[in-house]
């Protein structure tokens, strides 16, 4: 190793050093070669050359814009529009299927999964959940327990429509707020509850007078939770006999339910998506599961 | 080297033993950038010249070639032997598929390539540099091409010195022109790797191949001209990051084309050589007729000892040989040879030779280890496969009869080149209902699925149990794939959830 530092720094490699030295170990001056110097006065003319033809300098209230006109926003559009030429054909294909043609055709089936997918993730995914669990107050998607209906056509419709949406086409109807209102009394309520609670096997007050709830039910709930509590999907009335709780199932839940009403909205899609989307849309959540 | 240095020096007068540094000289007037010196290699032939020329042919003729060998796959599969499958995601060679998520391949063959990279340094120095680094062999045919029109390096060097005539710009012309053909059938090489060949070329012929082609052919054209025909030499010596690495690996047992100073020093002209032999002087083997020097392709000097520049092909031992034959000297004054058996020779020792050390043996053992286990799963790799995904959100469904159910997304590979139905089988939670969306429902109750040739299908699945569970229970499953022969079975593990 000795050596070799020596023959470094013997003259016959004819190159001087800088004058730095560090332990003993001095730095010679070897020139760069001059193709490197020229490459860097290309990346100077290139750097101008930029400028020229693409959009670079900030000015005052806009920018100097290139002599190519270039535009990232451009540049979105036009993949857009070849990605929708690409999808073209398959687009086309289940604008002309009927719903339930889609989920029998494993090539349209798989195509509209993918489109309902990222669909669903961009529109629905906020309120429903990115796999349609739904939250309190939000229905769960993937379940067999649907307000509106959960056929093809009964989700279609209620995604273009919406509920409570303002659309003329749109479901109606709301869960009255009978205690704030004045229509019924905090004890008949807790009456209710208890009632409406054993409608599905769950444990009630002690002592809890279920007949009376029961009287109270007929006289107040039944016409839009049906007789035996089984709800109506013309109204959008929940079925109170089965596991399902949109809200909760916990009787302060029930009495709050009873006493504020409920009235979630749904919005109307079929102004904000195309009518392909919309059938892919509804068939992706058909497909989660519980659809009918 | 270093020692050689040292006495090459002293035999020259040079005082190298002087006690101290020199003193320190800034060189504050010197050139910031050197213009790079031209070379004029001189032809030689022997040993490895040969070698060189047989790797060269060899090397390209794959390379311009290979593209045009077909192996049949049958109907669902290209038809080219090797195939470089972008838009299908697939990598073709001969028998062997590679799908993208058999990436691990690729990290294994570039583990072997970097441990025989060192295996041939600890061996036998700069081979892949010397002998079969593209850079090399492309340099190697493009000196060939200019010695062919401008002659060998003395009738060139007098033909560039005479200054400009019609004859020299028309020589220059035919030069560029070949180097040029060189590159582009390079560059349309290339591109044959990334499509079926005959395809491409009546595309490129009837100028209807995509652009991408004419812009890689012009890249790669560009390139090799460039660097073959201006960069040369330019490019070991300053951008290529292996001799750096090289230097770092190499030790005093590794054989690397070395001059023997032992023998060639002090170095002496032919005739004053006889007369201190009669004066019962020594002198050394070295005539210093620089023959080596000339035939240089990086322009060095292999007597000052080894060098970055150095790319140890060869020539200069075929030079010298050639020298010392003519002299009737013995040859191999330059020679492949090791740093230690040159300082052995210089104290009268025995040369040793150590090919088993701990790196070499460490080399050939990760090499066969990494090839061992790449040819094991190569050959019992599955042509088919499953892989499953619980559903993330909801990670359990309560329906309103009070079962429960989750949902899987379950991705079926089929690898081989014919449509096969698969048979889903779900084991772990007895009296399960297993509905497959899409699927269709074989005879004996079990979800079919077809997926086409050489695809993959994701498919959603969904199993429902009335049993009680435990709360949050997480019960394992096995989901088992099993094509319509029964032959082959894929499985792959998951959780039903409870909530």
């Amino acid at each position: 190793m000795d050596d070799r530092t020596k023959k470094q720094d013997a003259p016959e490699t004819q190159v001087g050093t800088t004058g730095h030295e560090w332990d003993g170990i001095r730095e010679l001056n070897t020139p760069l070669p001059r193709w490197w110097l020229w490459l860097f006065y290309a990346t100077i003319v290139w750097a101008v050359g930029y400028w020229i033809v693409y959009p670079s300098w900030p000015l005052l209230s806009s920018y100097s814009n290139g002599v190519l006109n270039w535009h990232s926003r451009a540049v979105v559009a036009t993949d857009l529009a070849a990605l929708q030429t690409a999808r073209g054909p398959m687009m086309a294909k289940l604008a002309q299927a009927s719903l339930q043609d889609i989920e029998t055709t494993p090539e349209l089936l798989d195509f509209a999964r993918a489109l309902g997918r990222r669909a669903f993730a961009d529109n629905c995914a906020p309120c429903h959940g990115s796999g349609g669990g739904g939250a309190k107050g939000y229905p769960n998607l993937t379940d067999d327990d649907w307000l509106w209906g959960g056929t093809l056509a009964e989700i279609s419709q209620t995604i273009t429509h919406g509920a409570r949406s303002g659309d003329d086409q749109g479901h109606q109807g709301s869960m009255p707020a009978f205690g704030r209102d004045g229509m019924l009394k905090r004890d008949d309520i807790v009456s209710v509850a208890d009632y409406v609670r054993s409608l599905s096997g769950l444990s009630t007050t002690e002592g809890a007078d279920l007949a009376r709830g029961a009287k109270i039910f007929a006289d107040n709930c039944a016409p839009c939770h049906g007789p035996q509590g089984k709800g109506s999907r013309s109204v959008g009335a929940p079925n109170l006999t089965d596991q399902i709780w949109l809200y909760g199932p916990d009787t302060k839940t029930i009495i709050d339910g009873v006493w504020n009403g409920h009235g979630g909205v749904m919005p109307a899609w079929g102004g904000k998506l195309d009518p392909v989307t919309i059938k892919a849309l509804a068939v992706y959540v058909h497909t989660f599961g519980g659809g009918e | 080297m270093c020692p050689g240095s040292a006495t090459a020096l002293a035999s020259q007068g040079v005082t190298a033993a002087q006690p101290g540094p020199p003193p320190l000289e800034p060189d504050d007037n010197g050139p910031l950038y050197e213009a790079r010196k031209k070379i004029y290699p001189q032809n030689v032939s022997g040993t490895f010249r040969r070698l060189k020329w047989a790797m060269l042919v060899v090397g390209l003729g794959i390379y311009y070639f290979l593209p045009f060998v077909r192996w049949d796959r049958g109907p669902n599969a290209p038809h080219q032997a090797v195939l470089i499958d972008i838009p299908g995601r697939r990598f073709y060679f001969f028998f062997i598929e590679i799908w993208p998520q058999e990436i691990y391949y690729l990290t294994g063959l570039l583990i072997i390539a970097a441990m025989t990279l060192f295996l041939m340094n600890a061996l036998a120095g700069r081979v892949w540099c010397g002998y079969l680094c593209p850079q090399t062999v492309w340099t190697d045919l493009y000196i060939a091409i200019e010695r062919w029109i401008e002659g060998d390096r003395r009738k060139h060097l007098k033909r560039d010195q005479q200054g400009w005539s019609f004859e020299r710009a028309a020589r220059a012309a035919s030069k560029h022109f070949w180097w040029l053909m060189i590159a582009w059938w390079t560059g349309g090489a290339w591109v044959l790797y990334f499509a079926d060949a005959p395809t491409l070329i009546k595309g490129l012929a009837t100028f209807q191949a995509p652009l991408v082609a004419y812009v890689f052919i012009g890249i790669l054209t560009f390139t090799t001209y460039t660097l073959a025909g201006w960069m040369r030499e330019q490019v070991c010596i300053y951008m290529c990051p292996w001799p750096r690495i090289q230097a770092a690996l190499t030790d005093e047992y590794a054989f690397n084309v070395t001059y023997r100073y032992d023998r060639g020093e002090p170095r002496t002209s032919l005739k004053k050589a006889a007369t201190l032999h009669a004066e019962g002087q020594a002198a050394g083997d070295c005539i210093d007729c620089l023959q080596c020097v000339y035939a240089c392709p990086s322009g060095v000097d292999i007597r000052t000892g080894p060098e970055l520049a150095c790319i140890q092909c060869g020539l200069c031992i075929d030079a010298c040989d050639a020298v010392m034959a003519k002299i009737g000297r013995p040859t191999r004054l330059i020679a492949y040879d090791t740093d230690v058996n040159i300082e052995r020779r210089r104290e009268g020792l025995e040369p040793v030779y150590k090919i088993v050390r701990t790196r070499t043996v460490l080399y050939a053992v990760i090499i066969t280890v990494i090839a061992a286990v790449m040819a094991y799963t190569m050959a019992t790799r599955r042509n088919d496969g499953v892989n499953v995904i619980h559903d993330r959100n909801p990670l359990f469904v309560r329906l309103s009869d009070g079962a429960v159910r989750n949902g899987y997304a379950v991705h079926i590979l089929n690898k081989t080149l014919e449509t096969q139905r698969f048979a889903l089988r779900i084991s772990g939670l007895p009296d399960a209902n297993v509905e497959v969306i899409g699927g269709e429902l074989h005879a004996n109750g079990d979800p079919v699925i077809d997926v086409g040739p050489d695809q993959s299908r994701e498919v959603r699945v969904l199993v429902t149990t009335h049993q009680r569970l435990d709360p949050e229970a997480s019960i394992p499953l096995t989901f088992t794939v099993v094509s319509s022969e029964g032959a082959v079975a894929a499985s792959a593990a998951d959780h039903f959830l409870a909530p």
